[in-house]
């Protein structure tokens, strides 16, 4: 594939993310920090987004697995799943984090569970998409080119 | 030690900031962000940490970790352990760092909870996620603050010394009028 393509290919899809509210500003205000100095630390941050993240969920899992379940430790991992996940722009991982607490608060097992799943479905694709997002960009240095600034005209 | 005292007496417009923060991606945005608006940056990922950093834990030994004054401590509110707000709280009992302006972020827009912190004398409250703007518009406020001290004696040079000069024509002018006078 030429590196143009390549390119626009990068852009498009980009852009779908945003589009579909997968990601939302923040995640341009993480490009924005990104320089010469600096060229891997989007793909840094997002790194430790889910090695953190694969780590709350599996304390989430366990607590809820629980007899009784101690909403005091479960609320907790949630907010910082939610605080992490705004801060890099993951919009629909965030979102699903805030109907979470909701229920959280109402001491609410049942719907806990379900939030939990849609935690995780939010977030694996979230993870999905922003890995490809990196392979694409990976191929684009390979092929000696430069990774196009993303344009707002959206 | 020696090299610690040249950068606090010296003006330098590099500021040294203590990120507090418990979630690790948070510590790694804010630490770029600061970062490229040209701060020195430490972070630690508890207020106790913090204080341990500041050297106001109580345990004497620990005061020489620091090897560079802090001129703001950024720090998130909800954290386990010590909070944002407890870390406030006793930086502004201890005589030693009280000068020191505090910004207190949150995820969470809580009116009550921004009211406490700037009554118990927070700089500033950042709503997370915390952007570049926040950070540049804070580095600025900061700066300000720190020049405005300099200012204060630079600026009573000039205007007092245009006083001066004025009085003196004013003289010259009464001098000779008087003068005029006694001739006339």
């Amino acid at each position: 594939m030429e590196l143009v393509q390549m390119q626009k290919s990068l852009q498009d899809y980009t852009k779908s993310l945003f589009l579909d509210g997968v990601l939302d500003s923040q995640f341009l205000q993480l490009q924005q920090l990104q320089d010469e100095s600096n060229p891997d630390f989007v793909s840094q941050v997002v790194t430790l987004f889910f090695q953190d993240s694969d780590r709350i969920l599996n304390d989430l899992s366990l607590s809820l697995d629980q007899q009784v379940v101690d909403f005091k430790k479960v609320d907790p991992h949630v907010h910082q799943l939610k605080g992490s996940s705004s801060s890099i722009g993951a919009q629909r991982v965030k979102n699903a984090c805030v109907v979470f607490r909701s229920f959280c608060e109402q001491q609410n097992v049942e719907g806990c569970h379900r939030c939990l799943q849609q935690v995780k479905k939010e977030y694996y694709l979230v993870k999905n998409r922003l890995e490809t997002l990196f392979k694409l960009e990976q191929q684009i240095v390979a092929s000696g080119g430069m990774i196009p600034a993303m344009e707002l005209g959206f | 030690m020696a090299l610690g005292d040249l950068s606090s007496s010296s003006s330098t417009s590099e500021l040294h900031v203590l990120a507090v923060d418990d979630s690790i991606v948070d510590r790694k945005v804010i630490e770029r962000l600061l970062r490229i608006s040209a701060c020195k940056v430490t972070t630690v990922e508890s207020g106790t940490r913090a204080l341990q950093y500041l050297g106001l834990d109580g345990d004497k030994g620990s005061s020489g970790l620091k090897d560079l004054k802090v001129n703001l401590i950024v720090t998130d509110y909800s954290m386990p352990g010590l909070t944002g707000y407890e870390l406030l709280k006793k930086i502004k009992e201890s005589s030693a760092f009280r000068e020191i302006p505090v910004v207190i972020m949150s995820s969470e827009n809580i009116q009550p909870r921004i009211e406490q912190c700037m009554t118990e004398g927070a700089e500033d409250f950042l709503l997370k996620p915390v952007k570049l703007a926040d950070v540049k518009r804070l580095k600025e406020l900061i700066m300000r603050g720190g020049e405005a001290e300099q200012e204060k004696t630079s600026n009573l040079i000039s205007p007092k010394r245009i006083l001066q000069n004025n009085i003196f024509f004013f003289i010259i002018f009464f001098i000779i009028t008087i003068t005029i006078i006694f001739i006339v």
